[in-house]
């Protein structure tokens, strides 16, 4: 009997359900998707490199699957609270028929069982379509061949979904039973008569907490875009997201207010057609519901953040090697340790010893011979003076910026090299050579933040003294510039000078630039193959940098911050859309009502539809146009904190938010405007 | 006088063949410019059927409806609704009034979505406050009010429109005697002093003797007609009350 009545019942309110079971299918399916990426991973053919860090992906996933599912199980909840509300009346008709509450229990407990199962399988089967393509992103983002299509099911995903939404439907259950048992037979039955009390916030107060809101928000968006080179500290940016939030919180509290009273008093927009009521209905929602409205704009606003810049991380990563990484392989070693630096790095004597090996001669010692498998070698040296170190090249600035960047260590020393060795890298690389006249230094440099930090002292005309000379700077500014290979510009600044200013007994390192000699791809991971062999080998001194491995650990690092970035993305962006469409649908039973009125005045059709359509969109777009606002700043703030990224990419990928936000967020609106439609649709 | 409302043998069926319930059984009757009816009878007869088939609410099984010799039962869709928003006005028992709105509002949005201007909409709006006396409450809200107060608004909303027909619905049956009676004699000014042309439902010999005419229905057909000639209201009332009595003790109801 309870068995029937619960199958009915469903069947009967499949409708209301929708978003339930939209979110709960949309739930299970990413969390399998993103839990499967482990399986898939296994088949691509992949280098050691890259392996671990599909690893670090897999375990970092798992991590954030439990984050991800407390937010789902939240989600779940909330929603299965917001359906109960909206069946009030049909358990005090079922208690005043004389049913206990423990059998409602009952038929609540197995509706849940039967949304959850299908929910589950329908879950389950989207979820191995999506990741069928999600194979071929990953394998697209990982840059791995792809040889031959397969079918990938993953059964651990399969399980840990089942557990994971498992405990939440358990959790839903109990939370279920507990609201029924709270309830009073009087307030079931009268639950439909309900006029809600109208609170009016004083306008006044209003306008004074949206003013302060305003400010809080203008000072928090100039501290982190136009001042942040104000900001001295991570306490204070804290601060800043606190006054954020803060501001946030408040802009909903004293919007409605402010809004109405402004469209109160233009009488001639406010008095057409339905939009009194309208404002009315937006007014009185936004006003009772102001801490969700706070919460689902700050996680909108993280979610944009967050997903235009990983995507525009993975993009502009890419976009520089080809840019910094010009030669194959680029060999360091630090040359002519002294026994006080051997103390201070902390090495064996042994290696002292090795650092008066050439690189050439530490890598015959390795059975590399350079001869067979190297072309274009360039060699060049380090120095380093104990005479000029940064804060002497700061000269005057350093006071002032010493209080500014405080994590720089201003005692260290410069990295000089000579003229002609700069110019042979340059012509390797393709850079601009330079010509220094006598007592003149530069200084090459690409790290923006330094960049700016160096052309200050630069512009003061700020010399330097080497062996007992001064020099003084040939430009005003830095050169873009750069020696060593990374994924990223890096170069804090070399200072260049005439080749007799420096002189062996200062040389720090020796750095061996080279091309393999090979024609092809796989001849070139042969030779580096040869090297990789060394790798684990700590009797020398010499490191190795090589092209491809700058550029898959990029490819990867890419690839692993691009996929959680989505997983938490998505997972945000349902959750934000389908706490509003809740809010909207669950008064909709409160709306049957005010729309029969309408209907019964007078109101067309087409007023009443857009009277609706008007409601749920501003709703909507409330809390997104302020998340749109604070993601301008806040994606700012990412670029000037990533400064190693490319600007140049971001337009392709707050594109691709923009794509996800439509289709997700628009998505749910569009559920809700149409089930809304269907509840207010006059029964005849 | 011309005829306002005119109604042709009007049926209403419910249920299906083997069990069918006639609400409404072969009515006609005709309501005159400025004339104000009230419809009585018990819970069943089908008086609210009534109500509902003229106010395009419901629609009749056959037989036609006219409202100022337009065949009201052959509209649809939008011709409804405008309909509905030009010629007719409502009072209901519960008021239905918006509970987000004020006052104010709830009785401009009759205007408002004839896309009347604002200027005119609060001259209009001030005239009929000032005659319902309500202007003190138009700045509240409905659960603020009095429930005479809810229906004085409701009427306001109803008869704002210059409607050819106000049609209510048990007007009184939410209200105490005290608030019943105040509506009863604004209802009696409207109709005199401003020619409303009222149709009022109800199972109350009070309140239908406020009326001009006051038409009997029993089990769908009409059983009786009052016509008020010269009489004052509590002869009217005495009339009625003899009506009711002759209904029988099915009628227990009336008082």
């Amino acid at each position: 009997m309870l068995f029937k009545l619960s199958l009915k019942n469903l069947k009967k309110s499949v409708k209301d359900y929708a978003i339930y079971f939209f979110t709960l299918i949309l739930g299970v399916a990413i969390f399998y998707v993103f839990n499967a990426i482990d399986s898939q991973t296994v088949m691509l053919e992949v280098s050691q490199g890259t392996r671990d860090l599909i690893d670090l992906l897999n375990s970092m996933l798992s991590g954030v699957s439990i984050m991800v599912s407390f937010i789902l199980g939240f989600l779940i909840i909330y929603a299965s609270r917001f359906l109960m509300k909206r069946r009030k009346k049909e358990f005090g008709i079922y208690l005043t028929l004389g049913m206990s509450k423990r059998k409602i229990s009952m038929i609540l407990f197995l509706e849940t069982l039967f949304i959850g199962i299908i929910s589950f399988i329908v879950g389950i089967g989207a979820g191995i379509l999506i990741s069928q393509f999600m194979s071929i992103l990953v394998a697209n983002l990982f840059e791995a061949n792809m040889s031959e299509f397969t079918f990938v099911f993953s059964q651990s995903a399969l399980i840990k979904t089942g557990f994971y939404f498992g405990i939440i439907y358990l959790l839903v259950m109990i939370f279920n039973t507990v609201q029924v048992s709270r309830c009073k037979l009087i307030n079931l039955i009268n639950a439909n008569k309900k006029t809600e009390k109208v609170k009016m916030k004083n306008p006044i107060l209003c306008i004074i907490i949206f003013i302060l809101s305003l400010v809080l928000l203008i000072y928090a968006y100039y501290k982190v875009s136009f001042g942040y080179d104000t900001i001295q500290s991570t306490a204070e940016i804290y601060q800043i997201i606190l006054i954020g939030i803060l501001a946030t919180f408040l802009f909903f509290f004293s919007i409605s207010g402010l809004l109405l009273k402004v469209f109160h008093s233009l009488k001639k927009v406010y008095y057409k057609g339905l939009n009194c009521f309208t404002f009315r209905q937006i007014s009185s929602k936004v006003n009772t519901t102001v801490v969700s409205m706070g919460m689902i704009c700050l996680m909108l606003f993280v979610t944009i953040c967050v997903f235009s810049s990983c995507l525009s991380m993975k993009n502009a990563m890419s976009a520089n090697l080809t840019e910094l990484a010009k030669v194959d392989i680029e060999f360091t070693k630090l040359r002519n340790l002294t026994e006080q630096e051997r103390d201070d790095y902390g090495f064996s004597e042994e290696l002292r010893q090795d650092s008066y090996q050439s690189i050439e001669e530490s890598l015959k010692k390795i059975n590399f011979d350079p001869e067979k498998y190297l072309k274009d070698e360039t060699l060049v040296y380090y120095y380093t003076d104990d005479e000029v170190t940064i804060s002497k090249s700061l000269g005057n600035i350093y006071e002032e910026v010493k209080d500014t960047y405080t994590a720089l260590d201003y005692t260290s020393r410069e990295i000089i090299m000579s003229e002609s060795d700069y110019n042979k890298v340059a012509r390797l690389y393709g850079n601009k050579t330079y010509d220094l006249n006598e007592g003149e230094y530069m200084v090459v440099a690409d790290f923006d933040s330094m960049v700016e930090v160096r052309n200050r002292a630069l512009e003061q005309n700020n010399p330097i003294t080497l062996n007992g000379k001064t020099y003084y700077p040939k430009y005003d500014h830095c050169e873009e510039g750069f020696v060593d290979m990374s994924n990223s510009h890096i170069n804090t600044g070399i200072i260049i000078v005439n080749d007799d200013a420096v002189n062996d007994s200062m040389i720090e390192s020796e750095i061996l630039l080279a091309n393999y000699k090979a024609n092809t791809q796989e001849e070139k991971e042969k030779i580096e193959s040869l090297l990789q062999t060394q790798e684990g080998n700590t009797n020398i001194l010499l490191s190795a940098n090589s092209k491809l491995a700058i550029y898959e650990a990029s490819v990867g690092l890419g690839a692993v911050v691009t996929f959680i970035g989505l997983y938490i993305g998505i997972i945000f962006l349902i959750s934000s859309a389908a706490i509003l469409a809740l809010k909207e649908l669950s008064e909709s039973t409160d709306n049957v009502e005010r729309f029969s009125i309408l209907r019964k005045i007078g109101a067309d059709e087409k007023q009443i539809n857009g009277a609706l359509f008007k409601q749920i969109a501003i709703f909507f777009l409330l809390p997104l146009s302020l998340a749109i606002v604070h993601s301008i700043f806040g994606i700012m703030f990412c670029q000037k904190v990533l400064e190693t990224f490319g600007k140049e990419q971001l337009m392709a990928s707050v594109t691709m938010t923009a794509i996800f936000l439509i289709f997700i967020y628009g998505g749910y609106f569009l559920i809700t405007y149409f089930c809304s439609k269907n509840i207010i649709k006059e029964k005849r | 006088m011309e005829n306002i409302l005119t109604i042709e043998h009007i049926e209403k069926y419910y249920g299906n063949k083997s069990n069918l319930t006639k609400a409404i059984d072969d009515i006609s009757f005709s309501v005159k410019e400025g004339e104000f009816v009230a419809i009585m009878g018990a819970s069943g007869s089908g008086k609210t059927t009534l109500l509902n088939c003229i106010s395009t609410i419901d629609r009749v099984t056959s037989g036609h409806i006219f409202v100022d010799n337009k065949d009201i039962t052959k509209l649809k869709g939008n011709d409804l609704n405008r309909f509905r928003r030009e010629d007719l006005g409502f009072i209901f028992q519960d008021f239905n009034l918006l509970d987000t709105l004020t006052a104010y509002e709830n009785i401009a949005l009759a205007l408002s979505i004839q896309n009347v201007g604002y200027k005119e909409m609060h001259e209009r709006i001030k005239k009929v406050a000032k005659e319902l006396d309500i202007t003190e409450v138009l700045k509240k809200y409905p659960y603020q009010m009095s429930g005479g107060q809810k229906q004085r608004v409701a009427s306001a909303r109803a008869i704002i429109t210059n409607p050819k027909l106000v049609l209510a619905d048990e007007p009184t049956g939410a209200l105490d005697s005290k608030s019943s009676k105040m509506l009863l004699e604004r209802f009696q000014y409207l109709n005199q002093s401003l020619k409303a042309t009222i149709l009022m439902v109800t199972h109350d010999a009070f309140t239908a003797s406020y009326a001009t005419r006051v038409i009997f229905i029993k089990d769908g057909k009409i059983f009786h007609e009052l016509n008020r000639g010269n009489d004052s209201r509590k002869e009217f009332f005495d009339k009625i009350i003899d009506v009711v009595t002759l209904l029988g003790g099915d009628y227990s109801d009336a008082l």
